[in-house]
């Protein structure tokens, strides 16, 4: 009798104790400015469903992405929610390691997510993810200081301007460099501007049948005017520069011009941490004239994988996290100028958000203006605009920044990387079986 | 007879020893510093003098709960360095007393499991863990810093027993003690300094565990390493952000060995001086 209760007892308690727990999911993140908000922000989602208990994971974005592979590889089960990029969705949804979006609810407007963004996290027509803020790249520049050089930038400028606008502006003197580019080696920092840039000149990494390009002279000339460009009118010590060390720069007054990701003309025009927040112009990121512009594109996005046993509560969640609700939340708790961008083409409509983000029709062009379908002058074999959506890009890019990198600093001569680079992507693609 | 020693090479000694002592703390100092300086600051050169602003602790402290990763860190420590201890002082007991031709070869083997890049055994490890429903638990992660540290707990305290000369315990055996009181009551004291360094040593070790302990936790059992980790941000400054949660991460164990130095170097130098 004894046994029975207490049988009885521990089975009744272990069956509250997964009730508790039964829709408690796990979402891992990047420690982004918008990621830090949406965890603040998630009282409204509690409230409308109780029963969801949510718990984060902020990690470093490389560490994020090698533990959610390890995860993802052995299904291990441990994230309900992911934050990914446009370079994991199209591999990692090709190899059944993501769920698609069906389920997103009836008020969701999936045709509301810009088609550049939906494409780029689609695969055969199914949405893989969900974006949670888009980016494209585009030019900041100081208008006092384009002014003071006699000149006017125009909303679409070439290269040749870039170069011309970044002599006269540069005035070491003073401490200001024409021009301010990534130079850290890696193949989301450096790689990504230079591929963007790349496609401008009519280069591409691989030909038809996955034969690398770094030996024709599109890349040649690439390379060349980038590290012309960085000696001539860059910051000193430029091939350790990223994102973060740019931004700097640019916010302290150094840089006259600056080429990297639209969601930086929220942090550049910010009068708390800028210096030159009422001085900021954004143009589209130049081109030569051959079709292509030298802009990326890029969504951190919600995505649930495939090895997770609370689908339809992550669903909800990242239903909820990427709606027109929450862009409409978070404006009403910090502002217009907060609301994550980049994701639906109605935020670009509102009066309210134009008023508020004066870079806001920069952004949603520049967007609009990168195919990843069609990312080069010249056909290529894959997805992508500053990546190639293969599993092996993430260290091929990385090497090829590198010697980018090395060149960059004067360690190497421009021919010298990349003829290295030539024989590393060989080497790799031989050895993943893309060259015969 | 003894060589004398003349005021200047002491002061000479002395001298290199403050220098050495200095650039190895400095990093840490320097990361103190920057936690104390706002984030465009951190970021734009080098500058011993902070402004002093606090701010990124309270960013810190906003963003996510320090107490629930400061006590799994605790936990994990103690917890692996005592499972440590309970395996190792009977291990090193037999192979520092009764030794056989073939110690020397289980002592290297051991050790050359430290050898190995960890990276090497992420999947094998990971997929025990999934599959015996250890990931994200404190009790898996508490064994595999148990494992990670064992030999070098095994090590330490096999050349601290073996400082200990073996008529002690043939003497206590003489007068009748049982193999557990000859553990117990004669040899644990004796090597008291010995143990105590080791398991400070080893407490310091898996305190600052980088690689398992965010590879094999998510929530529940993330230690202050992960705590860290949570503060590196792809677009958007976080040097100050960093050096704070660094700061407060490092902090326990910094005042831990501050007050617990004399016994750890007693113990580290233990039977190199005579």
């Amino acid at each position: 009798m004894k046994l029975r209760t207490l049988t009885l007892g521990l089975l009744s308690a272990s069956a509250l104790a997964f009730a508790a727990h039964a829709e408690s999911i796990t979402i891992a993140t990047v420690n982004n400015g918008d990621m830090v908000r949406m965890q603040k922000l998630t009282d409204d989602f509690t409230k409308a469903n109780p029963d969801i208990q949510l718990n984060w994971v902020t990690l470093e974005e490389n560490v994020l992405r090698e533990r959610v592979t390890t995860d993802i590889a052995t299904k291990g089960g441990q994230y309900d929610v992911l934050t990914i990029g446009t370079y994991e969705v199209p591999i990692w949804a090709k190899q059944s390691w993501l769920l698609p979006l069906e389920k997103l609810g009836d008020d969701y407007d999936v045709k509301d997510i810009i088609p550049a963004i939906a494409g780029g996290l689609s695969v055969d027509g199914k949405l893989y993810a969900a974006p949670f803020y888009g980016e494209s790249s585009f030019v900041m520049y100081r208008k006092d200081l384009m002014e003071k050089a006699g000149l006017k930038m125009p909303d679409a400028p070439t290269w040749d301007f870039i170069k011309e606008a970044a002599d006269k502006m540069t005035d070491r003197a003073n401490g200001v460099n024409g021009i301010c580019l990534r130079g850290k080696a890696g193949w989301g920092e450096n790689m990504a501007f230079l591929t963007a840039m790349s496609n401008s000149f009519g280069a591409r990494w691989f030909d038809e049948n996955w034969k690398p390009q770094f030996e024709q002279p599109e890349w040649k000339n690439t390379l060349q005017f980038y590290v012309d460009l960085m000696k001539a009118d860059g910051p000193e010590g430029a091939s350790s520069n990223g994102f973060n060390e740019n931004l700097a720069l640019f916010q302290q007054g150094k840089c006259g011009m600056w080429i990297d990701a639209t969601v930086a003309a929220s942090f550049v025009s910010d009068p708390k941490a800028s210096q030159v927040a009422d001085k900021v112009g954004y143009a589209l990121a130049p081109d030569k004239g051959l079709g292509k512009r030298g802009n990326w594109l890029w969504a951190w996005s919600l995505a649930i994988p495939a090895g997770t046993k609370k689908a339809d509560a992550a669903e909800k969640f990242v239903s909820w996290a990427t709606s027109k609700h929450y862009l409409d939340l978070v404006a009403s708790k910090e502002g217009w100028a907060n609301v994550p961008p980049g994701t639906r083409t109605s935020l670009y409509n509102n009066p309210e958000y134009q008023k508020a983000a004066p870079f806001a029709k920069m952004t949603l062009d520049s967007i609009n203006a990168a195919d990843p379908t069609h990312p080069t002058v010249k056909p290529v074999p894959y997805v992508g605009v500053q990546f190639v959506a293969i599993p092996e890009f993430q260290g091929l890019g990385t090497t090829v920044g590198q010697l980018f990198s090395a060149a960059l600093a004067g360690q190497s001569s421009v021919d010298d990387a990349l003829k290295q680079a030539q024989d590393a992507a060989t080497a790799a693609m031989t050895e993943g079986g893309y060259l015969k | 007879m003894a060589r004398a020693v003349t005021t200047q090479h002491k002061t000479i000694a002395t001298v290199a020893a403050w220098v050495v002592a200095l650039l190895i703390f400095f990093p840490i100092l320097y990361t103190i510093i920057t936690s104390f300086k706002s984030e465009q600051e951190a970021i734009q050169g080098f500058a011993l003098i902070p402004s002093g602003t606090t701010e990124s602790y309270s960013e810190v402290q906003a963003q996510s709960g320090y107490f629930k990763f400061f006590l799994n860190s605790v936990i994990l420590s103690v917890g692996s360095t005592v499972l440590a201890l309970i395996v190792a002082v009977p291990a090193a007991w037999s192979m520092a007393f009764s030794p056989t031709k073939r110690t020397k070869d289980i002592l290297m083997w051991m050790l050359s499991t430290k050898m190995m890049p960890a990276v090497a055994v992420l999947f094998p490890i990971y997929l025990i863990f999934r599959d015996t429903g250890l990931l994200d638990s404190r009790i898996g992660l508490t064994v595999m810093l148990m494992l990670i540290n064992l030999p070098i707990v095994v090590w330490m305290l096999y050349t601290y027993f073996r400082e200990i000369p073996g008529e002690i315990l043939e003497a206590a055996r003489m007068d009748g003690a049982s193999l557990w009181n000859e553990i117990i009551y004669v040899l644990t004291p004796m090597a008291v300094p010995g143990i105590a360094s080791t398991m400070l040593l080893n407490i310091i070790l898996a305190w600052n565990e980088a690689f398992w302990t965010i590879r094999l936790t998510t929530t529940e059992a993330a230690p202050l390493t992960a705590f860290i980790s949570s503060f590196s941000s792809p677009q958007g400054l976080f040097w100050a952000k960093l050096s704070a949660a660094s700061t407060l991460a490092i902090a326990p164990i910094l005042i831990m060995g501050w007050f617990s130095q004399k016994q750890l170097v007693r113990g580290l130098t233990f039977g190199a001086v005579k």
